[in-house]
């Protein structure tokens, strides 16, 4: 296979612009926050920003914006993930294994429904700026 | 320790953001059985007293969790490389920078698997943070390089998932033609 270069990606960027529906953007304001924290790392969290990119991009929705920060003070429950969506509260996930990622994806941001058993709330309240 | 050799390159150039750099150049040179890795920022960089501090799991700069104690993704690193025969160095001056540098010996029995480099690469070059990040892969003799202004430059918002899952195949792709890898189905650039 012929080596992908950056003007193959621009126009598989423009053809992916072309193919948006209104769903998409119905999710611009999505955020995925995902603890890459040294914690985070160690339990895996790369698999499950992996996971959440290929999910969110197979449901259509490629304008909910993934972001990565530091550690949540939750190291005891990594991966952890913040879900924030506009009309719900924001939401920090905690031990978000492919299986929960798929689920948050599916289940939270699609149907706005929360995935029982991990969700730990918000950060470790000793890393909350005061 | 960390797990895969991604993971020792993921901290190290999480840190490099984290100095405030606004260049990071990442090596990530496989030759051989020998893996070597660089990272070079023009951050805040380390005294000298900093420096030594920097490698104890039991010291943190106090920025991230005041009230905690630990730092871990250094030393850790330190760890992986010293235990498979391979190598680690740490320079940093104050308001010059850091470099790290880092080898595995891979036929060692203590080296960690390398993980998914295509899905690291992706998440380090949508780190947040100014910097722009330079990356030079090479296995043996084969290479390939690209800065995160490029990636820019082709695809908007690195930080959409849509966008992310185009970076991803940039790098397979790429990783897949300097490891010799054939990849089945075509990707139609149209």
């Amino acid at each position: 296979m012929a080596k992908l270069t950056l003007a193959d990606l621009k126009k598989l960027r423009e053809a992916k612009h072309a193919e948006m529906n209104p769903r998409d953007a119905a999710h611009k304001d999505v955020q995925i926050i995902v603890g890459m924290g040294t914690c985070g790392i160690a339990a895996e969290a790369k698999k499950t920003f992996d996971v959440l990119v290929d999910e969110l991009d197979k449901a259509g929705l490629g304008n909910v914006a993934i972001r990565q920060t530091g550690c949540m003070g939750l190291c005891h429950s990594e991966p952890t993930v913040e879900v924030v969506v506009p009309g719900m509260p924001p939401v920090v996930y905690g031990k978000v294994d492919p299986d929960t990622a798929r689920k948050i994806v599916n289940q939270h941001v699609v149907r706005k429904l929360l995935v029982n058993d991990h969700v730990y709330d918000k950060p470790a309240a000793d890393i909350v700026r005061k | 320790m960390q797990a895969t050799q991604c993971d020792a390159v993921t901290e190290i150039v999480e840190n490099a953001f984290a100095a405030g750099a606004t260049e990071i150049r990442l090596d990530w040179i496989r030759r051989g059985p020998r893996l070597e890795v660089t990272v070079r920022d023009d951050g805040r960089g380390m005294d000298a007293e900093t420096r030594r501090k920097a490698l104890d799991p039991f010291w943190t700069d106090g920025a991230k969790h005041p009230e905690r104690k630990v730092g871990l993704g250094l030393p850790f690193v330190q760890q992986a490389a010293e235990q498979c025969g391979g190598s680690f160095a740490l320079e940093s001056a104050p308001g010059r920078g850091t470099t790290v540098a880092f080898a595995f010996d891979l036929a060692n029995v203590d080296a960690p698997p390398a993980g998914d480099v295509a899905a690291t690469l992706t998440e380090l070059m949508a780190y947040p943070g100014a910097a722009d990040l330079a990356v030079r892969r090479a296995e043996d003799d084969r290479t390939y390089e690209v800065r995160r202004a490029e990636l820019a430059a082709a695809l908007g918002d690195l930080e959409q998932a849509g966008t992310l899952a185009l970076m991803k195949q940039f790098f397979s792709a790429n990783e897949a033609e300097i490891r010799n890898e054939v990849q089945h189905g075509e990707i139609d650039a149209g």
